[in-house]
């Protein structure tokens, strides 16, 4: 099993701490920050792409459908896309676990 | 054996830098260190040496630029004192946290306030804890031989840590002394190429200074603060190749009539020699005295003051900064912390003296002496240090 960065001890990291995996930021799961997370109602979504524009992180993307979803991975739930949706179609819910 | 002519210790660290064929000079002038600087531009203008040199437009740009330098690859120098260190202070950790072989002189001045351009310890004992190999020259030749040290040490492949060359401003920058130069091949046999282990590179992308979570910053440190530990092995052997080479062999602690003395005082910087005279006629009085040199301040020789002072009744330590509301100098509280343990740990007093280019002469040493012995019956805490000849105190 690799060890992820979580479980490195000092002698493992590489000199001056330099990241020599380019492009890893995609791994950091920014998603846990989020204290509230949007669901979409895709009975009031007109399928805009609005909060497709507006999300600051790139986190939310079409489905097969043509409605938009979050990857809660990286969403922080900043409710932005909330705030932006013009048919009131997404809702900020309490993370309660 | 190179030439020895008589030259200002500025110009001839200059030359020093210049032998080691440095590739990047960022540098902002600043008073005692400009002639350093200046002799520099002299000599990339001059084609004597092939180097960019680029004049920044703060000291905080001119540590930015080396730590770009030395990321590419580049042996990087700079150069500055006091405020101009203040200006650079965030680069100053960062070098270090990444690992850039940087080297630079300080030429030791005090920190304002009141503005002062005169010399005392004040500025390196700001950056004491950012992560750099620091150490003391004592006179014109170690500042010579320490920049080509400086890069052979910083550069080692189990180091690969940024270096500081502290020299008294004033006392060691703006005066004339006799040099002894390398020869080219001296330095060829000494200082092998600058070789990094990560470079920014097009082809081989690396990021280096990211951000540390939580979760890997303490390792992050350990892993910088350990080579820092591990290098005095390094330093060791530099010096000693170095000595093999021009004949002049150095140490982490400098004694001298040490071996029987009841009383020892440790200093740093050029104060050593002034003091080594003091020695000589206390002697001739009768006096048993003798003198610990610090050149290596970090990492800390703890080892070595251990063996030098574990025998001694009184140390006197000369500070030349002050830790405002602590125990006294940063010397002081270092040594008393490396002898806590110690089963005869020797009477410390401690004087803050010389502060910003304020004489101390021989007869005030003397007077420090005598001064020190009447303390010792009194039996001081560490935080009765003495401000030396303050009016009023």
């Amino acid at each position: 099993m690799t060890k992820t960065r979580q479980d490195l001890a000092w002698q493992e990291l590489e000199i001056g701490a330099t990241l020599i995996t380019p492009g890893n930021s995609c791994e950091y799961k920014s998603g846990d920050w989020r204290s509230i997370r949007p669901v979409v109602d895709n009975k009031k979504c007109v399928r805009c792409g609005t909060c497709y524009i507006f999300c600051p992180d790139a986190a939310i993307h079409e489905t097969e459908e043509g409605f938009f979803e979050a990857d809660l991975y990286y969403c922080k739930g900043c409710g932005i896309c909330a705030n932006e949706c013009p048919t009131q179609a997404i809702e900020m819910v309490e993370e309660e676990e | 054996m190179g030439k020895r002519i008589g030259l200002e210790v500025s110009l001839s660290a200059a030359e020093a830098v210049k032998m080691a064929n440095v590739d990047c000079i960022a540098a902002y002038p600043i008073t005692p260190q400009t002639h350093i600087v200046e002799h520099l531009s002299e000599l990339v203008n001059d084609g004597e040496l092939d180097a960019e040199f680029i004049p920044v437009e703060s000291e905080h740009s001119a540590m930015s630029v080396s730590a770009g330098a030395s990321a590419v690859g580049a042996r990087a120098f700079t150069c500055t004192s006091s405020q101009g260190l203040s200006l650079m202070n965030e680069i100053v950790h960062i070098v270090a946290s990444m690992r850039l072989p940087v080297v630079m002189i300080l030429a030791n001045r005090s920190m304002s306030g009141p503005i002062s351009i005169w010399n005392d310890h004040t500025d390196v004992m700001s950056i004491r804890d950012c992560g750099w190999i620091q150490v003391f020259a004592n006179n014109g030749q170690e500042v010579f031989d320490h920049v080509l040290f400086g890069y052979k040490v910083a550069e080692s492949q189990g180091v690969m840590l940024p270096l500081i060359i502290n020299i008294d401003g004033f006392i060691l920058t703006h005066v004339i002394e006799p040099i002894e130069f390398w020869e080219k091949e001296q330095v060829e046999q000494y200082l092998p190429d600058f070789e990094p282990i990560h470079t920014l590179h097009p082809d081989r992308p690396v990021t280096m200074g990211g951000v540390g979570m939580p979760y890997v910053f303490s390792e992050a440190k350990v892993a910088q603060d350990e080579p820092l530990k591990q290098s005095k092995s390094v330093i060791i052997s530099a010096w000693k190749e170095l000595g093999d080479i021009v004949g002049r062999y150095y140490s982490p602690i400098e004694t001298y009539r040490s071996g029987d003395a009841e009383t020892l005082f440790i200093t740093q910087g050029s104060y050593g020699e002034t003091v080594s005279l003091v020695v000589d006629e206390l002697r001739d009085e009768g006096k048993s005295v003798g003198l610990v040199m610090d050149r290596l301040w970090r990492p800390f020789p703890f080892d070595e003051f251990r063996e030098a002072t574990g025998q001694t009744r009184n140390l006197i330590i000369i500070d030349r900064a002050i830790s405002y509301g602590g125990q006294g100098g940063p010397l002081a509280i270092d040594i008393r912390s490396a002898l806590y343990k110690e089963k005869n740990q020797p009477n410390i007093t401690n004087f803050i003296c010389g502060l910003a280019g304020r004489d101390v002469t021989i007869d005030d040493f003397k007077n420090i002496y005598h001064k020190a012995m009447q303390k010792v019956k009194k039996h001081p805490r560490e935080e009765d240090f003495e401000y030396y000849g303050v009016r009023g105190k």
